[in-house]
């Protein structure tokens, strides 16, 4: 009897301590987790910025409504973090086969004085298809920047060119056009693939 | 001022010893591995080149300057990526390998920048890269150019 007592002991005091790691994680990594102050996307509904994609159309953040969305910031004379960011993806949408087709993928440039409508349609065109470039004017990639709270900033060269820093984070939204997290540069592609189709999900579980 | 002059004298001949002593200590204990680039769109884009240098001797190592025919402007440069997230990329100067250990140019960090493209990388052709040391020595090595989408070595 002694011994079935210490077991139900034990098993309650397991149960507690998952409880209690289960809660944990909610809050410090889990949906729980507050996200950092000032730099969390708003939604693409309340985003406002009219761009041009590689095919000519014009876009806007409604154009990515209705399906879970991915953005990247780049320019294409980048020759290190911005094809290894697109090839990382085109990477993850070849993984995730036809569950990809479902969501945009879009790649604006943040460097839209050397990256015209024909540069983007060029470029994208060595990655996955699922990948769209989208360009426009200055202001108007300004304002989209701000929406994503992602940053770029124009670095002069030596020999008279110029280089772009830009937030290198991948965004994802679900379906709705509701934030659902980033995923940052070099983070492991075992830990990416799971947020994207996070995102996928999202919109069926019920977002933030 | 004769006192002066053989003094001059002596700290030239004690610098070119100083320098000539340990003829190519080092450089030639260097392994270059798994170099591989990305092709270009034309010449007006910057390239980038991967690889790692393996310092196999027991001497430290100074990478000092890199020469190509491909490119006017070969250095290496560091991309960095902030707390915010905020990738920049800036010239690195000398790289300094330790004995035995090694230093990776790979994607999003350490790369070769292939400034003033003087033809355009094209996929399935190699091109020759001449790493500089600090002994003087020089090792080349032959480049693959892949495809712009490539993620490494094999591809």
């Amino acid at each position: 009897m002694q011994r079935r007592r210490f077991l139900q002991y034990g098993a309650a005091g397991v149960g507690a301590l998952g409880l209690t790691l289960i809660v944990g994680w909610w809050r410090v990594e889990g949906p729980g987790a507050p996200e950092p102050a000032g730099q969390r996307p708003v939604s693409l509904s309340a985003m406002n910025f009219r761009l041009t994609d590689h095919e000519g159309n014009e876009v806007g953040p409604e154009t990515l409504i209705g399906r879970p969305t991915m953005v990247f910031f780049g320019f294409t004379y980048c020759p290190d973090v911005c094809p290894t960011t697109l090839s990382d993806i085109s990477g993850w949408l070849v993984e995730m086969g036809e569950e990809a087709e479902q969501m945009n993928v879009i790649f604006i440039t943040v460097d839209p004085e050397r990256d015209t409508v024909e540069t983007m349609a060029e470029y994208v065109g060595y990655f996955h298809p699922a990948i769209r470039g989208w360009t426009g004017p200055e202001d108007e990639i300004a304002r989209a920047a701000e929406g994503f709270r992602a940053s770029y900033e124009k670095v002069p060269t030596e020999g008279g060119g110029y280089t772009m820093n830009h937030t290198a984070s991948v965004f994802l939204f679900d379906g709705e056009g509701r934030f659902v997290t980033m995923i940052d540069y070099h983070e492991p592609r075992e830990f990416a693939v799971p947020k994207v189709r996070r995102a996928l999900t999202e919109e069926i579980e019920g977002a933030t | 001022m004769k006192k002066l002059t053989y003094t001059t004298a002596l700290a030239a001949l004690l610098t070119v010893a100083g320098l000539s002593v340990p003829v190519m200590a080092g450089s030639e204990d260097i392994v270059v591995e798994g170099a591989w680039s990305r092709a270009s769109i034309g010449t007006s884009r910057p390239g980038a080149a991967y690889m790692t240098l393996r310092n196999t001797g027991d001497e430290t190592v100074t990478l000092t300057g890199l020469a190509t025919p491909l490119a006017m402007r070969p250095e290496v440069h560091e991309t960095t990526t902030n707390a915010e997230g905020v990738s920049s990329m800036a010239p690195v100067g000398d790289i300094t390998i330790a004995p035995g250990e090694s230093v990776a140019l790979a994607p999003g960090g350490l790369h070769a920048m292939l400034m003033k493209l003087q033809e355009p990388m094209k996929k399935g052709e190699t091109f020759p890269l001449t790493m500089t040391f600090s002994d003087g020595g020089q090792v080349t090595v032959e480049v693959p150019i892949l495809g712009i989408a490539a993620r490494g070595p094999e591809g």
